[in-house]
């Protein structure tokens, strides 16, 4: 979990809010074109054009969460009911001490609790999420029909990040004095 | 996709939503309009809860002995109930995660209120073992762990699988709803005031749709339908050996599984007709839940119906080809012994009412399909009924049947338990965003500026 918010110190921060998916899209892929890595974009819904064409994003490695979460669980299952059948071994119902069909049953529900669990395990550290900062690079509207993008960005460079999200008409264009690590 | 191609599939709401903003204005009007009505349905809800716990208490206080539960039928109305409700449980899951993989469309608008409807079914399901058990402060026996002599549970136990494939569908369902929920969390905390401000910036964990929020939420959507895939046609699987693993004629059969999980499928949409009907009406969501939404759901209680009932006459036909006197002796009773109107009642149900949903008209009207709906839920119980009951009370030596007859405590719970369900399912309705804003945004044009504007 995250609190208090995190200063980036002698960096000024922009945020865009713009009423349109194509100038967000346009905005962001002007940014990275200059150069610029960490900046943020906020959508009301997870739209692919801005995911993937606007910033590029590829594999999620909440994947491998998934699958390893998923492996573990499935041998644990096996491995607790054949530990605990030999652990005292006991012949019910004719059957044979490991009756491995049986136990299938068992694995696959662990496998899937586990692999379900890892999964959010997975998101919450991928996403950053809970995150109880401040909410200070944001906007409310990005959560009803707007979109958003934010860029902290050193004095240097602030004279062309303001220009690159003004050139894409946004609704509203907000300076930060001091910017922040979203 | 498409516009065209997502009008066609039924998943576009009315076209007169057409802006990302009219999505959010619908569905938070709804969290902040506690009518009279709702609290009309509510308080009703909490006297049922009463009755629940009062009947329930009463039992714990005299013993099982209160219900009229007794050799040889020792499963009756708890059991019955706790399958109706499992199966309940499986339209959620399945409306969210298989046609999420399958990509359905038409799920979009319905499938918030139905998840919800599964994490609640499963809550009351989960309280029937426990009331079955009679002793009720034994019930941590459940979990699997070693007794006083070091022995563990014996995992070959149907049984034991059951309680392996409850928890874990509890629990996987649970933070697949909940993880689904957040990002309308964050948008009804954008929206909200005061305490309820307060509430949603806790459980939306502060979510604010960054990309990279996004993506990997998006990512891990996936994966975890594809993990509640599986997941929900292997519970109803596990639930149903509970019967078929065991030696008794009509229970006996390897068409359990298939038969369990399409019945529970049937009773599921039925109950999310069910609700949905009054929902579309008190919140005004008539331009979510269109009547493409309700044809569909209408065809998947055609079909899964269809299954059903081939399943009962396959059951017949199967008990007169085996020759087995027990095998035939009990789907005779079954059909024409103390408890034939049970199993006329679940003929009347769940084969030959939705056999009207062949009419498109039918499928298209709302009423009807929700007098149809109620039929199915009803006949969905009976069935279950007339599995446990008229199996147990007719098994193999004569000397051995018996009849059975629930009692008022059986019944108390019984009806308690929809109050039980209907409590939660109400503070839902008020509490969370009961359709999912993102997801509906999905199928409303984005707003463009340039060429390819709506």
């Amino acid at each position: 979990m995250i609190f208090g918010a995190k200063h980036r110190r002698g960096h000024q921060g922009f945020f865009a809010l713009f009423e349109h998916l194509d100038s967000t899209v346009d905005a962001c892929k002007a940014l990275r074109a200059a150069g610029h890595k960490g900046f943020r974009a906020y959508a009301p819904l997870p739209e692919h054009e801005l995911l993937e064409e606007g910033l590029a994003l590829k594999h999620s490695p909440v994947r491998v969460f998934t699958l390893a979460g998923g492996l573990t669980g499935a041998a644990t299952g096996f491995a607790f009911t054949s530990w605990t059948s030999m652990d005292w071994p006991l012949v019910t119902g004719g059957k044979p001490i490991l009756s491995i069909p049986a136990y299938v049953v068992i694995a696959f529900e662990c496998a899937i609790l586990f692999g379900a669990l890892s999964t959010v395990i997975g998101l919450f550290i991928n996403a950053g999420l809970p995150n109880f900062r401040p909410m200070v690079a944001y906007h409310p509207e990005c959560s009803n029909g707007s979109f958003g993008v934010y860029v902290t960005a050193p004095p240097a460079r602030a004279a062309q990040v303001k220009e690159i999200l003004s050139s894409h008409e946004p609704a509203e264009l907000r300076e930060d004095p001091e910017g922040f690590d979203v | 996709m498409a516009a065209a191609d997502l009008a066609r599939r039924g998943a576009l709401p009315n076209p007169d939503v057409r802006k990302y903003e009219d999505v959010n204005k619908a569905v938070l009007s709804v969290l902040s309009r506690p009518g009279k009505g709702w609290w009309f349905l509510f308080s009703i809800a909490v006297a049922g809860v009463g009755v629940f716990l009062a009947s329930w208490f009463y039992q714990i206080y005299k013993g099982i002995g209160v219900s009229g539960l007794n050799a040889p039928v020792g499963w009756g109305v708890y059991i019955t109930t706790f399958v109706f409700w499992v199966g309940i449980a499986h339209s959620g899951t399945l409306i969210s995660a298989i046609l999420f993989l399958f990509r359905a469309p038409w799920r979009q608008a319905i499938y918030r209120a139905s998840e919800a409807m599964t994490v609640f079914a499963v809550m009351t399901a989960g309280l029937f073992p426990l009331i079955h058990v009679g002793r009720v402060w034994h019930a941590y026996w459940l979990v699997p762990y070693p007794n006083s002599r070091f022995l563990w549970p014996n995992f070959r136990s149907p049984l034991v699988w059951d309680v392996f494939a409850i928890t874990t569908y509890f629990t996987v369902s649970a933070v697949f709803f909940y993880l689904g929920t957040i990002p309308d969390l964050a948008a009804a905390r954008d929206h909200a005031r005061g305490l309820r401000k307060k509430f949603y910036q806790v459980i939306s964990l502060g979510w604010r749709g960054t990309d990279r929020e996004w993506h990997h939420f998006s990512k891990a959507y996936i994966y975890l339908a594809a993990l509640a895939t599986p997941l929900v046609l292997s519970v109803h699987s596990v639930v149903s050996w509970d019967f078929a693993m065991a030696i008794v004629p009509g229970w006996h059969t390897t068409i359990f599984a298939p038969y369990f999980v399409a019945g529970a499928i049937f009773s599921g949409v039925a109950l999310v007709i069910t609700l949905a009907v009054p929902m579309r009406k008190f919140f005004g969501l008539e331009d979510y839940l269109t009547v493409k939404h309700f044809e569909a759901m209408a065809k998947l209680c055609m079909l899964t119906s269809l299954i059903v009932l081939y399943a009962y006459l396959v059951e017949y036909f199967l008990a007169w080809y085996s020759g087995e006197p027990p095998e035939r002796g009990s789907f005779w009773n079954r059909v024409f012994g103390h408890y034939w109107w049970a199993n006329w009642i679940m003929l009347t149900c769940n084969g030959l009412v939705p056999l009207m949903l062949w009419f498109r008209r039918v499928r298209r009207s709302i009423a009807a399909l929700f007098v149809i709906s109620i039929f199915i839920n009803i006949g969905m119980w009976f069935e279950r009924f007339v599995i446990i009951v008229t199996s147990l009370s007719h098994e193999y030596e004569p000397w051995a049947w018996g009849l059975y007859r629930p009692s008022v405590v059986e019944m108390g719970i019984l009806l308690g338990s929809f109050a039980w369900f209907g409590f939660w399912f109400l503070l839902f309705t008020r509490l969370l965003p009961p359709v999912a804003i993102a997801e509906m945004k999905e199928v409303v044009p984005p707003p463009k500026r340039g060429k390819g504007a709506a």
